[in-house]
């Protein structure tokens, strides 16, 4: 088994790479600069590193009088305040002019962990999607958000990153390409769709596995960007199995469980039975990642459990 | 077109010009932020047609000065003065805040040529202009950035988590300015929620400040330059105004901050302008 590592430190290494190839990267935080993974930009780029102090509504203000002035800025804190505490500032000053502002929300989800409700994001995502301009990213491995960080960079407008700090092992191949916007079959099948983004497709994945043992072909999609959704592979994918169960370390409200089901129902051209597995209509709490996860069904073994009840209740 | 060598007079005379454009853009029978637009022209004015560097004729030229008002309701006043430096045509003043118009009713940079921030929710301004001195520095570009708050937006908490990180970064490329014109939308700042003693805050935080007469072109002028000398911290201009200046009925009146006039009020306001411009002769 490789290492494990969260996508926060993924998305570290890239900031760093990019801070060396160019010199219009800028890094804003609010004294989590350790926890958001950008001590290594800082020390290493001490003139384009800008510590806000714990004012994050001023952090993100910041950054969009750095990008006025011509730098790429990433904007750091974790994912609860990023998405919550700042969405004003987002809203009118990011997304509406469509500014090359970065935005990483790092801590992301349920498995933030023991600090409890105030400071797990199970918002963000469906918060992030909602604002018009916005493209919303949850990369589901350490190299994935390396990827998807450099992607960032180079995407004109604004970036929402959603990383974890939940350790897990690398699945992706090294340097396998990735795209915004573009869904990935990570594992072919042909009797149920399961569609996951972030921390938590490794567990779909051995949810297929287990599926697969009980006679069921599971396709996975890694969905990691959920804003613009890959529609057309979604439908694609799911139309042909019939069946799709969304998985996500968030809230099924408004997330990427939400944005399926609006596909779906809108354009798809058979009736798909969906279930969406996450955070149901609730808040975080202190706990162990793993058990919180195992709380709200984002295991391998639930989420094989509800990929067979749909496909039962289908039939 | 902006330039030092434009007269006190001059400027006088030209802020009294932009007090009526405004007041006609706004017009009768429709809402708008009167009060406050017209507390600031002298300031804008001085800004636009003396202090800042800028190209209309290139408005994306790198090293221009910046200029950021964060009481984007005051934007018809900011809207007047782009118009008349160049960057859009002045009959397009008459489409303000209409259906289809580049002329939104605050402030929208990617529909108005000649704005550089997106502004209206309060209290962020600041920050915004913050974030472009600290790229002048890290870019090496010389350009100056100037920020406009409103009095009572000195309310929004993030107006002093800006000034700190301002006077922590020591930013004496920033100059923030305050038009205290003593009023909100509600009544008197120091009736709703007092701000003062305000200059003494700015100094708390580490701010060169400067108190003037909002409306003396000489002194508005004066601070302007001595901020720019100002080294290792950025410097404040608290601007005692009159909210609704030059339009005697409103003049330091609550109840003109976002308002309708008739057709009446409308033809006293112009009146009184065209008064005022009538006294500097031909």
């Amino acid at each position: 088994m490789s290492e494990l590592k969260g996508t926060r430190d993924g998305y570290g290494e890239a900031l760093l790479a990019l801070g060396s190839e160019d010199p219009r990267v800028a890094v804003v935080d609010a004294d989590l600069f350790r926890s958001t993974r950008t001590a290594a930009f800082a020390e290493a780029f001490p003139d384009r590193f800008f510590e806000i102090g714990i004012a994050e509504q001023d952090m993100v203000s910041t950054a969009v009088g750095l990008a006025l002035g011509g730098m790429v800025p990433f904007a750091n804190s974790f994912a609860v305040f990023l998405a919550g505490r700042t969405f004003d500032q987002t809203r009118q000053q990011v997304a509406l002019p469509a500014l090359g502002v970065k935005l990483a929300g790092s801590s992301a989800g349920i498995t933030q962990g023991p600090d409890g409700a105030t400071h797990q994001s199970v918002l963000d995502v469906a918060l992030m999607r909602s604002l018009p301009n916005m493209c919303v990213v949850v990369p589901s491995d350490a190299e994935e958000a390396r990827l998807a960080t450099r992607a960032a960079a180079q995407r004109e407008g604004p970036v929402y990153l959603r990383l974890s700090r939940y350790e897990t092992p690398v699945w992706r191949e090294n340097g396998a390409a990735f795209e915004i916007g573009k869904a990935e079959v990570r594992r072919p099948g042909g009797g149920i769709t399961i569609a996951a983004c972030g921390v938590i497709l490794g567990r779909a994945l051995e949810a297929a596995e287990l599926l697969e043992e009980q006679g069921v072909s599971a396709e996975v999609l890694n969905v990691h960007t959920v804003k613009p959704l890959d529609a057309d592979a979604i439908l694609a994918s799911c139309e042909r199995t019939g069946a799709v169960v969304t998985v996500e370390e968030a809230s099924i409200i408004g997330g990427l469980g939400s944005a399926v089901a609006e596909v779906l129902a809108e354009r798809a051209s058979r009736r798909v039975p969906l279930r969406r597995i996450g955070v149901a209509d609730a808040f975080g709490e202190s706990g162990l990642a793993d058990e919180l996860l195992e709380k709200h069904g984002l295991t391998a073994q639930n989420i094989a459990a509800v990929g067979r009840e749909l496909l039962a209740q289908k039939s | 077109m902006p330039g030092r060598h434009v007269s006190m007079r001059e400027l006088e005379k030209r802020a009294a010009e932009v007090r009526l454009q405004i007041v006609k853009c706004m017009g009768p029978g429709k809402f708008h932020h009167f009060g406050g637009s017209l507390s600031a022209t002298d300031l804008l004015v001085a800004l636009y047609h003396r202090q800042l560097r800028l190209r209309p004729c290139e408005p994306d030229w790198p090293d221009r000065d910046r200029f950021v008002l964060s009481k984007g309701h005051a934007v018809p006043a900011l809207y007047v003065c782009l118009a008349r430096c160049g960057f859009f045509p002045e009959e397009e003043l008459a489409t303000l805040k209409t259906l289809g118009s580049n002329l939104q009713g605050h402030p929208d940079m990617r529909k108005t040529c000649g704005l550089e921030a997106n502004t209206g929710s309060l209290g962020m301004g600041l920050s915004v202009a913050n974030g472009m001195a600290l790229a002048g520095r890290a870019t090496g570009r010389g350009y100056r950035v100037y920020v406009l708050l409103g009095d009572g937006e000195c309310q929004e908490g993030q107006v002093w988590e800006a000034a700190m990180t301002a006077a922590h970064y020591k930013l004496d490329t920033l100059t923030a300015l305050v038009d205290r014109n003593e009023l909100q939308a509600m009544g008197r700042t120091e009736e709703r929620l007092s701000i003062e003693p305000l200059a003494e805050k700015w100094r708390a935080f580490g701010w060169e400040t400067f108190e003037i007469d909002g409306h003396d072109m000489g002194q508005i002028c004066g601070a302007l330059d001595a901020a720019g000398e100002v080294t290792g911290r950025p410097a404040a201009i608290i601007a005692r105004t009159v909210k609704g200046k030059g339009v005697p009925f409103m003049e330091g009146r609550p109840g003109f901050h976002n308002v309708m006039v008739t057709e009446e009020q409308f033809g006293e306001a112009v009146a009184a302008l065209e008064a005022r411009i009538a006294s500097f002769g031909g």
